[in-house]
């Protein structure tokens, strides 16, 4: 079974988390937000996770080797406001055992 | 003002489907929404996507749900109230609504069914100084009426289906059409990332990538955008009109301050009975309401229509005895004259 991994969250009301992730669930970085309530329902997700968003923006705070950003991905956050050099979109990562103590924050809410 | 018996909040899957319900129950509707046009997440955010899980389609595009169910609502005649946002709600003396919008469009019925779905659709507004000062006076985020551009200027901002459609669009209407996108490439329907393409060949659409609009400039009404380009000086564009095309993000905005019963952005409701408010009178189906096991899907939101409107009948005539029938028996009789019913079976002797 694959092991459980430790995150570091910070809410959009800058409160860092600290939460144990499953790897085995085919969960991505925004469901996961949403499956701890980290974000008030309705306010991140609002595509289902398709790049088509930008809802579920997180900035990168540690650094963590990610896969490469695909071209959905891209275009959104070429589209998205208050993108930095460290925006990823949180459905486009899914959630893998090398991410343990990954450490991320959620944009604001557009 | 506008009677009805039914006022419908949101024009999404939900709250189409009630408008058909509440017709067989011989009940008139009216919806409000915030879109330009039915149909809400699934016009809105998904239109070109396949959905397989509507019952006995085993795939349907969400755009063509919403044309079927325009389809069959069409018969009942439901009135619309585009554009424009629900914002107040007034209970009246005898026990009736009346629902306000932004532009002060006024409603008035027994009962208010609210399918907002994940709330009202609202531009995103993209981070410049003094945009919202020009909304209205040259700013608009939502193309109503495409005539107000008849021979006037116009500036585009975004890279989506939406900038490049209304791209497409205005170039026979304005004098001018530009598009402002921060990168070269677009993501849109092939045809339509083609089409803008022949249209910039031809010299219909000016196009400024990688670009973006990072200011306004204007007296009050808008004469010109500011357009920076990295690494080159900022250069100032006359227009008469900008609207940048972000997208929209939903909120549940005025409906929160209605005196509703409100958890996780959405509203309780008293799903062993009949999907009703707190407020007696007002209830909310699909997407936007909240009770134990709560699945915001669309098959879910037809259900919860449909027992809705069973009960804002018995409300509306509580001294009236009801069976339900079934359509395949009793036909659907069509507000507007129109009949549909089932072939009589043929009677005839076997020799
Ligand atoms: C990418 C994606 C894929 C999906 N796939 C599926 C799927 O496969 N199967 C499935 O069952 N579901 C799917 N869904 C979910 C489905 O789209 C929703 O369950 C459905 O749209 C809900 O319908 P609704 O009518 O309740 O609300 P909505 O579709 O959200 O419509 C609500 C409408 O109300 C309007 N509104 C809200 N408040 C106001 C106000 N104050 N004034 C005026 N207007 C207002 C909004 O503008 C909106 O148009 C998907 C959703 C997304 C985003
Ligand atoms: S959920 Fe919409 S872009 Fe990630």
């Amino acid at each position: 079974m694959a092991a459980d991994i430790k995150l570091y969250i910070t809410d959009r009301e800058g409160v860092r988390h600290e939460i144990e992730a499953p790897t085995d669930m085919g969960m991505n970085l925004m469901e996961v937000i949403r499956a701890f309530e980290l974000a008030p329902e309705g306010t991140i997700g609002i595509c289902g996770g398709m790049a088509m968003c930008a809802s579920c923006q997180c900035y990168v705070n540690s650094n963590h080797e990610l896969p490469e950003m695909g071209y959905d991905e891209e275009m959104m956050l070429s589209e998205a406001f208050n993108v930095t050099d460290r925006s990823r979109l949180g459905c486009q990562i899914q959630l893998t055992e090398e991410m343990e103590g990954l450490d991320i924050t959620i944009a604001p809410e557009v | 003002m506008i009677h009805t018996d039914i006022i419908i909040i949101g024009a999404g899957p939900t709250g189409l489907f009630a408008v058909f319900e509440a017709g067989l129950l011989k009940l008139k509707c009216h919806l409000i929404d915030a879109l330009p046009a039915p149909g809400g997440q699934c016009a809105e955010i998904y239109p070109k996507k396949p959905i397989y899980d509507i019952p006995a389609y085993p795939e349907v595009l969400a755009g063509d749900l919403v044309d079927n169910l325009m389809k069959q609502i069409a018969p009942f005649e439901p009135g619309f109230t585009l554009g424009e946002r629900a914002e107040t709600i007034d209970k009246q003396e005898d026990g009736t609504f009346v629902v306000t919008t932004n532009k002060g469009t006024k409603h008035h019925a027994p009962i208010v069914a609210i399918a907002g779905g994940l709330g009202s659709f609202e531009p995103r507004k993209p981070p410049i100084d003094n945009l919202e000062a020009y909304e209205d006076n040259g700013v608009a985020y939502m193309i109503k009426d495409p005539e107000i551009y008849r021979d006037k200027r116009v500036v585009i901002a975004g890279g989506g289906d939406s900038a490049l459609d209304w791209s497409i669009f205005l170039t026979d209407v304005a004098s001018e059409v530009t598009l402002v996108h921060r990168r070269n490439e677009f993501r849109g329907a092939l045809d339509s990332v083609d089409k803008v393409q022949e249209l910039k060949d031809a010299g219909k659409i000016r196009l400024i990538t990688p670009a973006e609009v990072t200011g306004i400039i204007g007296d009050g009404q808008v004469e010109g955008v500011v357009i920076s380009k990295k690494d080159e000086e900022d250069i100032v564009l006359e227009t008469d009109y900008f609207i940048p095309l972000f997208g929209l993000s939903p909120k549940l905005g005025p409906i929160a301050n209605w005196g509703l019963e409100i958890e996780k952005n959405a509203i309780k409701v008293n799903n062993a009975l009949d999907y009703q408010t707190n407020i007696p009178g007002i209830y909310a189906i699909g997407d936007v309401n909240i009770y134990p096991g709560k699945l915001k899907l669309i098959l879910c939101g037809f259900h919860e229509a449909t027992l809705m409107c069973q009960s804002a009948y018995q409300r509306i005539y509580p001294n009236k005895r009801y069976v339900m029938k079934y359509t395949t028996v009793s036909g659907v009789d069509g507000f507007d004259g129109s009949k549909k019913e089932a072939p009589k079976s043929v009677i005839k002797t076997i020799d």
